[in-house]
């Protein structure tokens, strides 16, 4: 019965792991793009939700709500001004620039907000639990999961069921002949990444909520999301979900072994998917 | 009324001069077509008019408006329609997608308002059989077709058309061309790079020849076809 607690842990703790990698998955899908800032994006998206919380006292899921248009709007102006520049044939300029973002971001978060660990007031959230089957299942992990799961269905509606996803599909697949079908390009890559800091800003929410955070613990959170991402096939929303799922379990199985090996689980999990399937999961059909 | 109007038009990649001093006029619902050897810039035109290039020197006109600095994605709203000599469907979306896309952000449509004229297109270019599999698993002439009704989704007042007959059989091309036939008699104005002769003249009303990137001759398509020059330079003959 511990296992199956244990696997049921890894499984929800999965979901908050695809939260982190949906919004890469998305830019990365769409511009191939790789935005080595966007696990300091998720801090700084928890970091904005603490600001409103601690300001006006709302809760945490009410300061999301507010967070998520300001964090909508910096990903348009992001992309806009600064990536749209460097995007091109050549892959390094944009590696070099959200590198440097990161860092800068880091840097900026540790001057407002010094480096002591924070959290989001969670409250009686925190610690309650339902019982299902006589497994303990915390409410807060279900409602992470269920947040995952309900984002990668709202991308897969967008993706397949609208103009703008047809228009995602098309650019992503060749953006010059898009660009002669009527598609501005660079004005789609400013919509993809507004949508991305949407579950960027959802990702923050939970992270904060779940556990502490400090200005450095970015690029851990870029690689977790990186992992799903690569497990799950590139390109694959649910993929990316069932990547989360894999270094979720590995995870708390890891630990439940030796407390020590958590991490480490997660990554070797990784490697061995890596070592099977080298090009992930769930690859898309026709790269 | 002219429908395109290209004036000293060059372009350079590097010490190669790719088009060199082009200029010529397309009226209003004719059929040009474009003749020359294997790299004698006839695909660098069409990039030129399109938008994926931007021109050194001279001026595009369509309709008489400046579109010389204008970017593709303009170009085609106000009426450029492509297909491409390699085929270059979106090969993730399905056939009727392809068009869809084509369709809503050519004309800058609602989705709505252009499911019937996609079903339409797909009918005429006998694709419709072939509607909701992905563009990836089509044949190649199913490919060029797509290539063709993808464009004619964008509803193009000019088309350009790259080798679309390229590569197909005998019956497979003389199809495609009456195709192409019915699209020109309802007015669209085209400009068709071939290599498959017989093909373009039966569809276009004015034949330019094309060599090292300069304009070696235009006007009717036989007088072309016998004249000196293009013997020797296209077709290799020494008279």
């Amino acid at each position: 019965m511990i296992w199956v607690d244990t696997i049921l842990q890894g499984i929800l703790l999965g979901g908050l792991y695809a939260l982190f990698a949906a919004g890469l998955s998305l830019v990365f899908g769409i511009m191939r793009l790789v935005n080595l800032a966007h696990g300091d994006l998720i801090v700084l998206g928890a970091y904005l939700i603490l600001l409103l919380v601690t300001m006006t006292g709302l809760s945490p899921f009410l300061a999301a709500a507010i967070a998520i248009p300001l964090m909508f709007m910096l990903g348009y102006g992001l992309q806009k001004f600064m990536l749209n520049r460097v995007l091109g044939d050549d892959i390094l300029p944009p590696l070099l620039v959200t590198f440097g973002l990161s860092v800068v971001l880091q840097n900026a978060l540790l001057e407002g907000f010094s480096a002591d660990s924070q959290r989001l007031p969670a409250g009686t959230l925190s610690t309650a639990s339902v019982e299902v089957a006589g497994i303990n299942l915390g409410v807060l992990p279900l409602l992470t999961f269920a947040s995952a799961v309900l984002v990668i269905v709202g991308l897969n509606q967008l993706f397949y069921r609208t103009s703008l996803g047809r228009a995602f599909r098309a650019t992503s697949d060749d953006a010059t002949t898009a660009s002669l079908m009527g598609i501005k390009p660079a004005s789609i890559f400013a919509k993809a990444t507004s949508i991305a800091m949407i579950i960027v800003t959802i990702a923050a929410l939970y992270l904060g909520m779940r556990s502490n955070f400090d200005p450095n613990i970015g690029p851990a959170r870029l690689i977790y999301a990186f992992e799903a991402v690569i497990i799950g096939g590139l390109g694959s929303l649910w993929g990316t979900l069932a990547g989360g799922i894999i270094i979720g379990v590995a995870q708390t199985v890891g630990a439940a072994i030796n407390p020590e090996w958590q991490i480490l689980a997660g990554h070797v999990a990784f490697l061995i998917v890596l070592l099977i399937r080298p090009r992930g999961l769930f690859p898309r059909a026709v790269d | 009324m002219t429908m395109l109007a290209l004036q000293n038009v060059s372009k350079s990649f590097g010490a190669l001069k790719v088009t060199d001093d082009v200029s010529f006029d397309v009226p209003e619902g004719q059929a040009l077509g474009i003749i020359g050897p294997n790299g004698a810039g006839k695909s660098t035109l069409f990039n030129l008019i399109t938008g994926n290039l931007s021109a050194d020197e001279g001026g595009i006109h369509l309709q008489g408006r400046d579109v010389t600095r204008a970017p593709a994605m303009q170009r085609c709203i106000a009426g450029v329609g492509r297909s491409f000599q390699i085929p270059q469907p979106f090969t993730n979306l399905t056939v009727y997608e392809n068009l869809v896309v084509a369709a809503t952000f050519g004309r800058q449509r609602a989705e709505k308002d252009v499911m019937r004229q996609c079903a339409v297109i797909l009918e005429r270019t006998e694709l419709i059989g072939r509607a909701n599999q992905t563009a990836g698993s089509l044949s190649l002439l199913e490919r060029k077709r797509l290539e063709l009704a993808r464009a004619m989704a964008t509803h193009p007042k000019l088309l350009l058309l790259d080798e679309i007959a390229g590569g197909l059989t005998e019956g497979e091309c003389h199809s495609l061309v009456e195709t192409i036939k019915a699209i020109h008699a309802e007015g669209v104005t085209i400009i068709w790079i071939e290599h498959v002769l017989h093909a373009l003249t039966s569809v276009v009303d004015r034949l330019l020849v094309l060599d090292f990137g300069r304009v070696i001759g235009i006007g009717d398509p036989d007088e072309i076809m016998n004249s000196r020059e293009v013997k020797e330079i296209y077709l290799g003959i020494d008279i």
